[in-house]
């Protein structure tokens, strides 16, 4: 059963993937990656991460990509010219380092498959938002107010980098 | 259950596509959502090693990595917005500024 789910969820997630960089229109690329994510906070949910799951969806799915949206529509690009018109050099340079890189990764996991480790009794308990939450407000307590200066820095930046001022050239 | 194996080939299937679209596309809104692309397959690498040791930091680092894709997505696309304010484009053949 949980094989039959990972694989839907597994062929959603690549063909969302693949459907997001081949469309010429941003909009429907954004709305692909929406599915991406989704399909990908299903196989969290497999994996018993349940916490990872629901914050995928709403941090993920929910804010990143409102905000991705407004500035599609804020920007208003015309559609690319489709990518599969013509063949140029360069997808194919793309497409050779892609599958070298895939190579690669495949290469490098195969070589430890022996010595990865098998399913761990104690993973039904993991991944729950009380585990969660116990160890990060406890071990993980630093890094976690680390996270709130790097949010409160990136929204003032964002602002000091976007905004509008009239008269005179802006910061760029 | 399903093998460790499976989830980290369908990680690097992810990665591979992020890294294809960033390398292919010309907008530069569409080359963030790469990125965003490569960051989720990473995390579900983690999370997948996470589960099968039974080792909830993992999971940890997936919540902090996310934060950092957060940022790191308002920051790119307010970077894209002034330079679509100065250049009227978000091609990133348009971008060459800083080009030699």
């Amino acid at each position: 059963m949980e094989i039959y789910a990972f694989i839907v969820l597994s062929v959603l997630a690549i063909g969302s993937a693949l459907g997001m960089i081949l469309n010429k229109n941003t909009v429907n690329s954004a709305l692909f990656l929406v599915l991406h994510l989704i399909s990908l906070a299903g196989v969290y949910l497999l994996l018993k991460a349940q916490f990872l799951a629901i914050v995928q969806i709403i941090v993920y799915a929910g804010a990143i990509m409102v905000l991705f949206l407004f500035v599609i529509m804020l920007l208003n690009v015309a559609d690319e010219k489709s990518l599969l018109d013509r063949f140029r050099v360069g997808y194919f340079l793309a497409f050779l380092l892609g599958v070298a890189v895939l190579g690669q990764i495949v290469y490098s996991v195969a070589g430890v498959a022996g010595i990865l480790p098998s399913i761990s009794p104690e993973m039904e308990q993991i991944g729950t938002v009380e585990a969660v939450g116990d160890v990060l407000f406890t071990e993980y307590l630093m890094p976690f107010e680390m996270t709130a200066i790097l949010l409160t820095a990136a929204v003032v930046g964002a602002l000091m980098v976007a905004q509008f001022k009239s008269g005179k050239a802006t910061h760029s | 259950m399903i093998s460790i194996e499976w989830l980290i080939s369908l990680s690097a299937i992810l990665f591979t596509i992020g890294l294809i679209g960033v390398l292919i596309r010309r907008n530069a809104v569409v080359v963030f959502m790469c990125v965003e692309l490569m960051l989720n397959a990473v995390n579900l690498s983690l999370v997948a090693f996470s589960a099968y040791h039974g080792d909830i930091a993992g999971q940890i680092l997936v919540f902090f990595s996310l934060s950092v894709a957060a940022a790191e997505a308002v920051v790119g696309l307010a970077i894209i917005i002034a330079i679509f304010r100065n250049n009227l484009s978000v091609d990133i053949g348009d971008i060459n500024l800083l080009r030699f």
